[in-house]
Protein backbone atom coordinates (compact mmCIF):
# COMPACT_ATOMS: atom_id res chain seq x y z
CA UNK A 1 0.00 0.00 0.00
CA UNK A 2 2.47 2.26 1.14
CA UNK A 3 5.13 1.72 -2.06
CA UNK A 4 1.86 2.36 -4.43
CA UNK A 5 1.49 5.79 -2.81
CA UNK A 6 5.35 6.76 -3.35
CA UNK A 7 4.99 5.45 -6.95
CA UNK A 8 2.01 8.05 -7.66
CA UNK A 9 4.17 10.88 -5.78
CA UNK A 10 6.96 10.29 -8.06
CA UNK A 11 4.64 9.96 -11.25
CA UNK A 12 3.57 13.63 -10.78
CA UNK A 13 5.36 16.34 -12.75
CA UNK A 14 8.00 18.07 -10.00
CA UNK A 15 6.03 21.45 -10.62
CA UNK A 16 2.81 19.62 -8.97
CA UNK A 17 4.90 17.77 -6.02
CA UNK A 18 6.26 21.53 -5.18
CA UNK A 19 2.63 22.67 -5.14
CA UNK A 20 1.33 19.69 -3.19
CA UNK A 21 4.30 20.17 -0.55
CA UNK A 22 3.40 23.70 -0.02
CA UNK A 23 -0.05 23.28 0.07
CA UNK A 24 0.41 20.45 2.42
CA UNK A 25 2.40 23.12 4.47
CA UNK A 26 -0.14 25.80 4.67
CA UNK A 27 -3.00 23.58 5.52
CA UNK A 28 -0.65 22.33 8.71
CA UNK A 29 0.05 26.03 9.61
CA UNK A 30 -3.43 27.27 9.21
CA UNK A 31 -5.61 24.57 10.55
CA UNK A 32 -4.15 24.44 13.72
CA UNK A 33 -3.54 28.11 13.80
CA UNK A 34 -7.61 28.40 13.42
CA UNK A 35 -7.85 26.19 16.23
CA UNK A 36 -5.23 28.38 17.99
CA UNK A 37 -7.67 31.40 17.32
CA UNK A 38 -10.86 30.19 18.25
CA UNK A 39 -9.66 28.61 22.43
CA UNK A 40 -7.72 31.94 22.69
CA UNK A 41 -10.75 33.57 22.61
CA UNK A 42 -12.02 31.07 24.93
CA UNK A 43 -8.85 31.49 27.11
CA UNK A 44 -9.11 34.72 27.10
CA UNK A 45 -12.64 35.47 28.27
CA UNK A 46 -11.97 32.47 31.39
CA UNK A 47 -8.52 34.14 32.24
CA UNK A 48 -10.37 37.64 32.59
CA UNK A 49 -13.19 35.59 33.89
CA UNK A 50 -11.14 34.03 36.60
CA UNK A 51 -9.11 37.39 37.43
CA UNK A 52 -12.69 39.49 37.99
CA UNK A 53 -13.69 36.65 40.42
CA UNK A 54 -16.28 35.56 38.01
CA UNK A 55 -16.23 31.65 36.07
CA UNK A 56 -16.74 32.84 32.65
CA UNK A 57 -18.63 30.62 29.45
CA UNK A 58 -19.66 27.39 31.20
CA UNK A 59 -22.91 26.29 29.26
CA UNK A 60 -21.77 25.02 25.86
CA UNK A 61 -20.27 21.65 26.27
CA UNK A 62 -18.28 20.31 29.08
CA UNK A 63 -17.04 23.50 31.27
CA UNK A 64 -17.86 25.65 28.09
CA UNK A 65 -15.13 23.79 25.96
CA UNK A 66 -17.52 24.19 22.77
CA UNK A 67 -18.28 27.95 23.21
CA UNK A 68 -15.90 29.20 20.50
CA UNK A 69 -17.89 26.78 18.35
CA UNK A 70 -21.15 28.05 18.93
CA UNK A 71 -19.43 31.70 18.33
CA UNK A 72 -18.64 30.64 15.16
CA UNK A 73 -22.20 28.99 14.37
CA UNK A 74 -23.56 31.90 15.61
CA UNK A 75 -21.61 34.67 13.30
CA UNK A 76 -21.69 32.12 10.16
CA UNK A 77 -25.80 32.06 10.40
CA UNK A 78 -25.59 36.27 10.51
CA UNK A 79 -26.37 38.81 7.82
CA UNK A 80 -23.82 40.87 6.60
CA UNK A 81 -25.11 44.16 6.41
CA UNK A 82 -23.74 46.89 3.81
CA UNK A 83 -24.53 50.48 5.23
CA UNK A 84 -26.21 52.71 2.52
CA UNK A 85 -24.09 54.58 0.74
CA UNK A 86 -20.61 52.25 1.43
CA UNK A 87 -18.44 51.68 -0.92
CA UNK A 88 -19.16 48.46 -1.48
CA UNK A 89 -15.98 47.01 -2.97
CA UNK A 90 -13.86 48.13 -0.53
CA UNK A 91 -16.02 47.33 2.29
CA UNK A 92 -15.92 43.77 1.74
CA UNK A 93 -12.18 44.22 0.29
CA UNK A 94 -10.90 45.72 4.32
CA UNK A 95 -11.65 42.21 6.05
CA UNK A 96 -9.39 40.44 3.39
CA UNK A 97 -6.84 43.07 3.65
CA UNK A 98 -6.56 42.49 7.43
CA UNK A 99 -6.27 38.91 7.55
CA UNK A 100 -4.70 38.39 4.87
CA UNK A 101 -1.05 39.89 6.28
CA UNK A 102 -1.65 38.35 9.56
CA UNK A 103 -1.87 34.58 7.82
CA UNK A 104 1.12 35.51 4.80
CA UNK A 105 3.77 36.31 7.92
CA UNK A 106 2.92 32.96 8.79
CA UNK A 107 4.91 31.46 6.10
CA UNK A 108 7.95 32.15 7.57
CA UNK A 109 7.95 31.75 11.10
CA UNK A 110 10.78 28.77 12.27
CA UNK A 111 8.17 26.25 14.32
CA UNK A 112 11.13 24.23 14.94
CA UNK A 113 14.92 24.10 13.31
CA UNK A 114 13.42 22.14 10.02
CA UNK A 115 9.60 22.57 10.99
CA UNK A 116 9.63 26.29 8.60
CA UNK A 117 7.50 26.38 5.30
CA UNK A 118 9.68 28.86 3.57
CA UNK A 119 13.45 29.32 4.96
CA UNK A 120 13.74 32.49 3.06
CA UNK A 121 16.97 34.87 3.54
CA UNK A 122 15.17 37.95 4.31
CA UNK A 123 12.58 36.31 6.92
CA UNK A 124 12.45 38.88 9.76
CA UNK A 125 12.12 41.89 6.62
CA UNK A 126 9.62 40.09 4.76
CA UNK A 127 7.37 39.49 8.75
CA UNK A 128 7.86 43.23 8.97
CA UNK A 129 6.81 44.36 5.64
CA UNK A 130 3.79 42.19 6.01
CA UNK A 131 2.49 43.05 9.69
CA UNK A 132 2.99 46.88 8.39
CA UNK A 133 0.90 45.85 5.59
CA UNK A 134 -2.60 44.85 7.64
CA UNK A 135 -3.14 48.76 8.49
CA UNK A 136 -4.88 48.73 5.23
CA UNK A 137 -7.91 46.60 6.07
CA UNK A 138 -8.37 48.90 9.48
CA UNK A 139 -8.26 52.02 6.96
CA UNK A 140 -10.28 51.27 4.40
CA UNK A 141 -13.25 49.60 6.90
CA UNK A 142 -13.56 52.93 8.24
CA UNK A 143 -13.39 54.81 5.05
CA UNK A 144 -15.55 52.83 3.24
CA UNK A 145 -18.27 51.69 6.31
CA UNK A 146 -19.66 55.67 5.61
CA UNK A 147 -19.63 56.14 9.16
CA UNK A 148 -18.55 58.58 11.33
CA UNK A 149 -17.30 56.91 14.24
CA UNK A 150 -15.86 53.87 12.09
CA UNK A 151 -13.93 56.70 10.42
CA UNK A 152 -12.73 58.17 13.70
CA UNK A 153 -11.03 54.83 14.74
CA UNK A 154 -9.22 54.23 11.32
CA UNK A 155 -8.13 57.41 11.95
CA UNK A 156 -7.10 56.78 14.98
CA UNK A 157 -4.76 53.50 14.46
CA UNK A 158 -3.44 54.52 11.45
CA UNK A 159 -1.70 57.36 13.46
CA UNK A 160 -1.12 54.82 15.71
CA UNK A 161 0.63 51.70 13.71
CA UNK A 162 2.58 54.71 11.88
CA UNK A 163 4.20 55.46 15.26
CA UNK A 164 4.92 51.90 16.55
CA UNK A 165 6.18 50.50 13.52
CA UNK A 166 9.23 52.37 13.81
CA UNK A 167 9.98 51.38 17.23
CA UNK A 168 9.35 48.34 16.28
CA UNK A 169 11.78 48.29 13.27
CA UNK A 170 14.40 50.04 15.38
CA UNK A 171 14.06 46.84 18.17
CA UNK A 172 14.34 44.39 15.65
CA UNK A 173 17.71 46.22 14.18
CA UNK A 174 19.13 45.43 17.75
CA UNK A 175 18.29 41.82 17.06
CA UNK A 176 19.59 41.74 14.20
CA UNK A 177 23.25 43.70 15.11
CA UNK A 178 23.64 40.85 17.74
CA UNK A 179 22.46 38.18 15.28
CA UNK A 180 24.42 39.20 12.32
CA UNK A 181 21.76 38.22 10.30
CA UNK A 182 17.86 38.56 9.04
CA UNK A 183 16.89 34.71 8.54
CA UNK A 184 14.53 33.49 11.63
CA UNK A 185 15.60 30.64 12.03
CA UNK A 186 19.82 32.15 12.23
CA UNK A 187 18.59 34.05 14.74
CA UNK A 188 16.86 31.01 17.00
CA UNK A 189 20.56 28.99 16.19
CA UNK A 190 22.48 32.16 17.19
CA UNK A 191 20.89 31.96 20.89
CA UNK A 192 21.37 27.90 21.19
CA UNK A 193 23.13 26.99 24.62
CA UNK A 194 20.79 27.69 27.77
CA UNK A 195 18.36 30.27 29.05
CA UNK A 196 21.65 32.95 29.33
CA UNK A 197 22.36 33.00 25.36
CA UNK A 198 18.88 34.14 24.95
CA UNK A 199 18.77 37.69 23.23
CA UNK A 200 16.07 39.13 25.59
CA UNK A 201 19.51 39.64 28.29
CA UNK A 202 21.73 41.74 26.15
CA UNK A 203 18.49 43.36 24.37
CA UNK A 204 16.44 43.29 27.50
CA UNK A 205 14.97 47.32 26.57
CA UNK A 206 14.48 46.26 23.26
CA UNK A 207 12.44 43.04 24.23
CA UNK A 208 10.01 45.51 26.36
CA UNK A 209 9.58 47.76 23.43
CA UNK A 210 8.77 45.20 20.79
CA UNK A 211 6.22 43.92 23.00
CA UNK A 212 4.45 46.76 23.88
CA UNK A 213 4.79 47.74 19.92
CA UNK A 214 3.34 44.35 19.49
CA UNK A 215 0.76 45.33 21.89
CA UNK A 216 0.27 48.48 20.24
CA UNK A 217 0.49 47.15 16.65
CA UNK A 218 -2.39 44.78 17.23
CA UNK A 219 -5.02 47.18 18.48
CA UNK A 220 -4.97 45.49 21.50
CA UNK A 221 -5.96 47.18 25.11
CA UNK A 222 -4.86 48.96 26.58
CA UNK A 223 -3.97 50.36 23.47
CA UNK A 224 -6.87 49.69 21.66
CA UNK A 225 -8.46 53.28 20.88
CA UNK A 226 -9.34 52.22 17.46
CA UNK A 227 -12.22 50.01 18.61
CA UNK A 228 -12.65 51.99 22.35
CA UNK A 229 -16.20 50.95 22.92
CA UNK A 230 -16.87 53.86 25.62
CA UNK A 231 -15.86 56.78 23.17
CA UNK A 232 -16.63 55.27 19.33
CA UNK A 233 -18.89 52.39 20.31
CA UNK A 234 -16.65 49.67 18.68
CA UNK A 235 -14.52 52.04 16.02
CA UNK A 236 -13.35 50.79 12.89
CA UNK A 237 -15.73 47.24 12.32
CA UNK A 238 -18.83 49.26 13.94
CA UNK A 239 -20.51 48.63 10.51
CA UNK A 240 -19.71 45.28 10.09
CA UNK A 241 -21.62 41.99 10.89
CA UNK A 242 -21.63 38.27 10.42
CA UNK A 243 -18.52 36.40 8.94
CA UNK A 244 -17.09 39.78 7.67
CA UNK A 245 -17.06 40.99 11.32
CA UNK A 246 -16.05 37.55 12.09
CA UNK A 247 -12.75 37.98 9.69
CA UNK A 248 -11.81 41.39 11.73
CA UNK A 249 -11.50 39.39 15.02
CA UNK A 250 -10.16 36.23 13.03
CA UNK A 251 -7.40 38.54 11.92
CA UNK A 252 -6.40 40.26 15.25
CA UNK A 253 -6.00 37.20 17.27
CA UNK A 254 -3.79 35.72 14.63
CA UNK A 255 -2.04 39.28 15.22
CA UNK A 256 -1.59 38.38 18.60
CA UNK A 257 -0.38 34.75 18.02
CA UNK A 258 2.26 36.44 15.58
CA UNK A 259 3.62 39.03 17.71
CA UNK A 260 4.34 36.10 20.46
CA UNK A 261 5.36 33.63 18.28
CA UNK A 262 7.73 36.31 16.71
CA UNK A 263 8.82 37.80 20.37
CA UNK A 264 9.59 34.20 21.45
CA UNK A 265 11.83 33.54 17.94
CA UNK A 266 13.52 36.60 18.51
CA UNK A 267 13.79 37.27 22.01
CA UNK A 268 13.36 34.24 23.94
CA UNK A 269 15.11 31.31 21.67
CA UNK A 270 12.12 30.10 19.34
CA UNK A 271 12.14 26.09 19.89
CA UNK A 272 15.12 26.05 22.12
CA UNK A 273 14.93 24.50 25.49
CA UNK A 274 15.83 26.75 28.87
CA UNK A 275 18.37 24.42 29.92
CA UNK A 276 20.78 21.73 27.30
CA UNK A 277 20.45 18.94 30.45
CA UNK A 278 18.59 15.86 30.61
CA UNK A 279 14.83 16.16 31.58
CA UNK A 280 14.76 19.66 29.62
CA UNK A 281 15.61 17.71 26.31
CA UNK A 282 13.39 14.82 26.66
CA UNK A 283 10.75 17.38 25.58
CA UNK A 284 9.88 17.84 21.19
CA UNK A 285 11.49 21.53 20.34
CA UNK A 286 8.05 22.26 19.10
CA UNK A 287 6.74 22.00 22.52
CA UNK A 288 9.05 24.67 24.10
CA UNK A 289 7.97 27.08 20.89
CA UNK A 290 4.42 26.93 22.03
CA UNK A 291 5.03 27.24 25.30
CA UNK A 292 6.86 30.51 25.20
CA UNK A 293 4.04 31.53 22.62
CA UNK A 294 1.76 30.49 25.04
CA UNK A 295 3.25 32.70 28.35
CA UNK A 296 3.46 35.72 25.75
CA UNK A 297 -0.11 35.36 24.71
CA UNK A 298 -0.82 35.09 28.18
CA UNK A 299 0.51 38.78 29.14
CA UNK A 300 -1.53 39.96 26.22
CA UNK A 301 -4.86 38.63 28.27
CA UNK A 302 -3.53 39.81 31.35
CA UNK A 303 -2.79 43.52 30.31
CA UNK A 304 -6.81 43.73 28.94
CA UNK A 305 -7.35 42.29 32.11
CA UNK A 306 -5.28 44.73 34.19
CA UNK A 307 -4.68 48.43 32.12
CA UNK A 308 -7.23 50.80 31.75
CA UNK A 309 -7.11 52.34 27.76
CA UNK A 310 -4.56 55.15 27.08
CA UNK A 311 -5.84 58.10 25.78
CA UNK A 312 -5.00 59.61 22.58
CA UNK A 313 -2.12 61.95 23.46
CA UNK A 314 -0.65 59.11 25.92
CA UNK A 315 -0.65 56.95 23.26
CA UNK A 316 1.56 59.78 20.96
CA UNK A 317 3.84 60.37 23.74
CA UNK A 318 4.35 56.88 24.85
CA UNK A 319 5.57 55.89 20.97
CA UNK A 320 7.39 58.77 20.27
CA UNK A 321 9.04 60.52 23.22
CA UNK A 322 9.70 56.94 25.23
CA UNK A 323 9.78 53.88 23.24
CA UNK A 324 11.91 55.28 20.23
CA UNK A 325 14.70 57.19 22.48
CA UNK A 326 14.95 53.88 24.34
CA UNK A 327 15.47 51.81 21.20
CA UNK A 328 17.74 54.51 19.79
CA UNK A 329 19.99 54.74 23.34
CA UNK A 330 19.95 50.91 23.67
CA UNK A 331 21.18 50.30 19.56
CA UNK A 332 24.19 53.00 20.25
CA UNK A 333 24.87 50.97 23.34
CA UNK A 334 24.73 47.62 21.69
CA UNK A 335 27.29 48.97 19.26
CA UNK A 336 29.99 50.47 21.16
CA UNK A 337 29.85 47.69 23.36
CA UNK A 338 30.37 44.92 20.28
CA UNK A 339 33.13 46.77 18.65
CA UNK A 340 34.94 49.01 21.32
CA UNK A 341 34.82 46.72 24.71
CA UNK A 342 36.91 43.30 25.46
CA UNK A 343 34.02 41.59 26.08
CA UNK A 344 32.12 42.58 22.11
CA UNK A 345 33.03 38.73 20.89
CA UNK A 346 30.00 37.46 23.20
CA UNK A 347 28.13 39.36 20.26
CA UNK A 348 29.89 38.89 17.34
CA UNK B 1 7.06 30.06 -21.50
CA UNK B 2 8.42 29.03 -17.97
CA UNK B 3 6.95 30.07 -14.56
CA UNK B 4 9.28 32.97 -13.94
CA UNK B 5 8.02 34.35 -17.02
CA UNK B 6 4.42 33.52 -16.24
CA UNK B 7 5.00 35.60 -13.01
CA UNK B 8 6.83 38.36 -14.96
CA UNK B 9 4.06 39.06 -17.01
CA UNK B 10 1.60 38.89 -14.30
CA UNK B 11 2.96 41.15 -12.51
CA UNK B 12 3.93 43.27 -14.94
CA UNK B 13 0.13 43.52 -16.15
CA UNK B 14 -1.12 44.23 -13.05
CA UNK B 15 1.36 46.52 -12.33
CA UNK B 16 0.61 48.50 -15.77
CA UNK B 17 -2.82 48.07 -15.16
CA UNK B 18 -2.73 49.93 -11.34
CA UNK B 19 -0.77 52.31 -12.82
CA UNK B 20 -3.47 53.66 -15.34
CA UNK B 21 -6.01 53.40 -12.34
CA UNK B 22 -4.09 55.48 -10.66
CA UNK B 23 -4.15 58.33 -12.99
CA UNK B 24 -7.75 57.74 -14.58
CA UNK B 25 -9.81 56.98 -11.49
CA UNK B 26 -12.01 59.65 -10.42
CA UNK B 27 -12.06 59.15 -6.51
CA UNK B 28 -8.70 59.84 -4.88
CA UNK B 29 -8.89 57.59 -2.11
CA UNK B 30 -9.15 54.61 -4.94
CA UNK B 31 -6.48 55.90 -6.62
CA UNK B 32 -4.36 55.61 -3.65
CA UNK B 33 -5.12 52.11 -3.21
CA UNK B 34 -4.34 51.88 -6.86
CA UNK B 35 -0.96 52.94 -5.84
CA UNK B 36 -0.26 50.52 -3.81
CA UNK B 37 -1.02 48.06 -5.43
CA UNK B 38 1.33 49.25 -8.40
CA UNK B 39 3.92 49.54 -5.40
CA UNK B 40 3.70 45.64 -4.61
CA UNK B 41 3.81 44.52 -7.82
CA UNK B 42 6.94 46.38 -8.91
CA UNK B 43 8.09 44.73 -5.09
CA UNK B 44 6.76 41.60 -6.75
CA UNK B 45 8.96 42.01 -10.41
CA UNK B 46 12.03 43.24 -7.88
CA UNK B 47 12.21 39.39 -6.07
CA UNK B 48 12.24 37.80 -9.84
CA UNK B 49 15.50 40.11 -10.20
CA UNK B 50 16.55 38.73 -6.57
CA UNK B 51 16.75 41.81 -4.97
CA UNK B 52 14.87 41.12 -2.32
CA UNK B 53 16.02 43.80 -0.04
CA UNK B 54 15.05 46.22 -2.20
CA UNK B 55 11.46 44.48 -3.09
CA UNK B 56 10.78 44.22 0.62
CA UNK B 57 12.28 47.67 1.62
CA UNK B 58 9.54 49.13 -0.97
CA UNK B 59 6.82 46.78 0.56
CA UNK B 60 7.94 48.08 4.04
CA UNK B 61 8.18 51.99 3.83
CA UNK B 62 6.68 52.62 0.74
CA UNK B 63 3.50 50.49 1.19
CA UNK B 64 3.65 50.41 5.12
CA UNK B 65 4.11 53.86 5.95
CA UNK B 66 4.42 56.66 3.48
CA UNK B 67 0.79 55.24 1.78
CA UNK B 68 -0.78 55.07 5.10
CA UNK B 69 0.09 58.59 5.90
CA UNK B 70 -1.10 59.41 2.07
CA UNK B 71 -4.71 57.69 2.56
CA UNK B 72 -4.52 59.35 6.18
CA UNK B 73 -4.85 62.69 4.50
CA UNK B 74 -6.77 62.29 0.91
CA UNK B 75 -9.46 60.52 3.14
CA UNK B 76 -10.04 63.17 5.31
CA UNK B 77 -10.12 65.39 2.20
CA UNK B 78 -13.35 66.28 1.14
CA UNK B 79 -12.64 66.50 -2.33
CA UNK B 80 -15.37 67.96 -4.98
CA UNK B 81 -15.37 65.73 -8.04
CA UNK B 82 -17.12 67.81 -10.25
CA UNK B 83 -15.04 70.73 -9.88
CA UNK B 84 -11.92 68.50 -10.50
CA UNK B 85 -13.07 67.41 -13.47
CA UNK B 86 -13.97 70.91 -14.86
CA UNK B 87 -11.56 72.50 -17.72
CA UNK B 88 -10.67 69.02 -18.89
CA UNK B 89 -10.92 70.32 -22.44
CA UNK B 90 -9.01 73.74 -21.67
CA UNK B 91 -5.78 71.91 -20.34
CA UNK B 92 -6.11 68.66 -22.83
CA UNK B 93 -3.88 70.20 -25.60
CA UNK B 94 -1.10 71.77 -23.48
CA UNK B 95 -1.33 67.88 -21.56
CA UNK B 96 -1.04 65.75 -24.79
CA UNK B 97 1.47 67.77 -26.02
CA UNK B 98 3.76 67.22 -22.69
CA UNK B 99 2.68 63.17 -22.51
CA UNK B 100 3.74 62.78 -26.38
CA UNK B 101 7.08 64.30 -25.67
CA UNK B 102 7.39 62.40 -22.37
CA UNK B 103 6.44 59.26 -24.54
CA UNK B 104 9.03 60.05 -26.97
CA UNK B 105 11.65 61.25 -24.91
CA UNK B 106 11.46 57.81 -22.93
CA UNK B 107 11.46 55.96 -26.48
CA UNK B 108 14.76 57.34 -26.80
CA UNK B 109 16.50 57.07 -23.38
CA UNK B 110 14.57 53.73 -22.50
CA UNK B 111 14.77 52.29 -25.81
CA UNK B 112 16.63 48.83 -26.94
CA UNK B 113 19.30 50.54 -28.01
CA UNK B 114 20.76 51.34 -24.81
CA UNK B 115 18.71 48.78 -22.44
CA UNK B 116 18.63 46.24 -25.11
CA UNK B 117 19.21 42.81 -24.19
CA UNK B 118 22.84 42.70 -26.10
CA UNK B 119 23.57 45.79 -23.28
CA UNK B 120 22.09 44.52 -20.11
CA UNK B 121 22.35 40.26 -20.41
CA UNK B 122 19.91 38.79 -17.65
CA UNK B 123 22.13 38.24 -14.31
CA UNK B 124 23.13 34.95 -13.22
CA UNK B 125 21.48 33.08 -10.90
CA UNK B 126 22.83 33.35 -7.53
CA UNK B 127 23.62 30.22 -5.51
CA UNK B 128 20.53 30.06 -2.38
CA UNK B 129 22.89 30.97 0.13
CA UNK B 130 23.33 33.85 -2.03
CA UNK B 131 22.00 37.20 0.46
CA UNK B 132 21.06 40.85 -1.58
CA UNK B 133 20.70 42.54 1.61
CA UNK B 134 24.32 41.55 3.04
CA UNK B 135 26.08 42.47 -0.69
CA UNK B 136 23.52 45.63 -0.34
CA UNK B 137 24.95 46.65 3.05
CA UNK B 138 28.56 45.65 1.92
CA UNK B 139 28.87 48.30 -1.23
CA UNK B 140 26.70 50.70 0.79
CA UNK B 141 28.91 51.04 3.83
CA UNK B 142 32.54 50.60 2.29
CA UNK B 143 32.13 52.06 -1.48
CA UNK B 144 29.73 54.43 -1.17
CA UNK B 145 29.27 55.21 2.66
CA UNK B 146 30.32 59.21 1.75
CA UNK B 147 27.07 59.48 -0.78
CA UNK B 148 25.16 57.29 1.59
CA UNK B 149 26.30 60.13 4.89
CA UNK B 150 25.40 62.75 3.36
CA UNK B 151 21.93 62.09 1.91
CA UNK B 152 21.32 60.99 5.22
CA UNK B 153 22.55 64.45 6.32
CA UNK B 154 20.10 65.65 3.81
CA UNK B 155 17.07 63.74 5.17
CA UNK B 156 17.81 65.20 8.77
CA UNK B 157 17.96 68.90 7.54
CA UNK B 158 14.85 68.11 5.45
CA UNK B 159 13.22 66.98 9.20
CA UNK B 160 14.74 69.52 11.03
CA UNK B 161 13.35 72.21 8.52
CA UNK B 162 9.74 70.30 8.41
CA UNK B 163 9.29 70.14 12.16
CA UNK B 164 10.73 73.98 12.29
CA UNK B 165 8.04 75.14 9.81
CA UNK B 166 5.40 73.14 11.36
CA UNK B 167 5.96 73.85 15.10
CA UNK B 168 3.90 76.11 17.04
CA UNK B 169 3.28 77.52 19.94
CA UNK B 170 0.64 79.00 21.44
CA UNK B 171 1.10 80.81 24.16
CA UNK B 172 -2.90 79.86 25.94
CA UNK B 173 -2.83 75.90 25.16
CA UNK B 174 -2.71 73.57 28.24
CA UNK B 175 -0.84 71.15 28.20
CA UNK B 176 -0.07 68.21 30.94
CA UNK B 177 2.83 67.34 32.28
CA UNK B 178 3.15 63.57 33.52
CA UNK B 179 6.25 63.63 35.88
CA UNK B 180 3.78 65.84 37.85
CA UNK B 181 0.74 64.06 37.07
CA UNK B 182 2.78 60.63 38.07
CA UNK B 183 4.47 62.58 41.60
CA UNK B 184 0.97 63.55 42.69
CA UNK B 185 -0.28 62.01 46.50
CA UNK B 186 -3.70 61.62 47.29
CA UNK B 187 -3.38 64.18 50.20
CA UNK B 188 -2.76 66.57 47.41
CA UNK B 189 -6.18 65.70 45.56
CA UNK B 190 -8.96 64.31 48.22
CA UNK B 191 -9.61 65.97 51.77
CA UNK B 192 -11.14 64.03 54.42
CA UNK B 193 -13.88 64.95 56.29
CA UNK B 194 -14.81 64.49 59.91
CA UNK B 195 -18.05 64.82 60.21
CA UNK B 196 -20.52 63.94 63.27
CA UNK B 197 -23.59 61.32 62.54
CA UNK B 198 -27.03 63.59 62.01
CA UNK B 199 -30.21 62.14 63.22
CA UNK B 200 -33.39 61.78 60.84
CA UNK B 201 -35.65 64.41 62.93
Amino acid sequence: MSTWFVSLWQGLPPWSQITLRSLGGIIAILVPLMVAVAYLTFAERKIIGYMQVRIGPNRVGPRGWLQPIADALKLLMKEIIIPTNANKYLFVLAPVLSIGPALVAWAVIPFTSRLVLANINASLLFVLAMTSMGVYGIVIAGWASNSKYAFLGSMRSAAQIVAYEIAMGFALVGVLMVAGTINLREIVLRQSGNVFHWYIWPLFPLFLVYFISGVAETNRSPFDVAEGESEIVAGFHVEYSGMAFAVFFLAEYANMILISALTATMFLGGWMAPFDVAPFTWVPPLFWFLAKVSVLLFFFLWFRATFPRYRYDQIMRLGWKVLIPVTLVWITLIGVVMFFTPWGHHFR
Amino acid sequence: MTFGQFIFYFFAAVLLFAATMVITIRNPVKAALFLVLAFFSAAGLWVLLEAEFLAIALVLVYVGAVMVLFLFVVMMLDVNLVRLSEGFGEYLPIGGIVAVLMVLEMTVILGSRHFGLQRFPAPAGHAANYSNTRELGMQLYTVYVYPFELAALVLLVAIVAAIALTLRRRARTKYQDPSLQVQVRRQDRVRIVKMAAEKKT
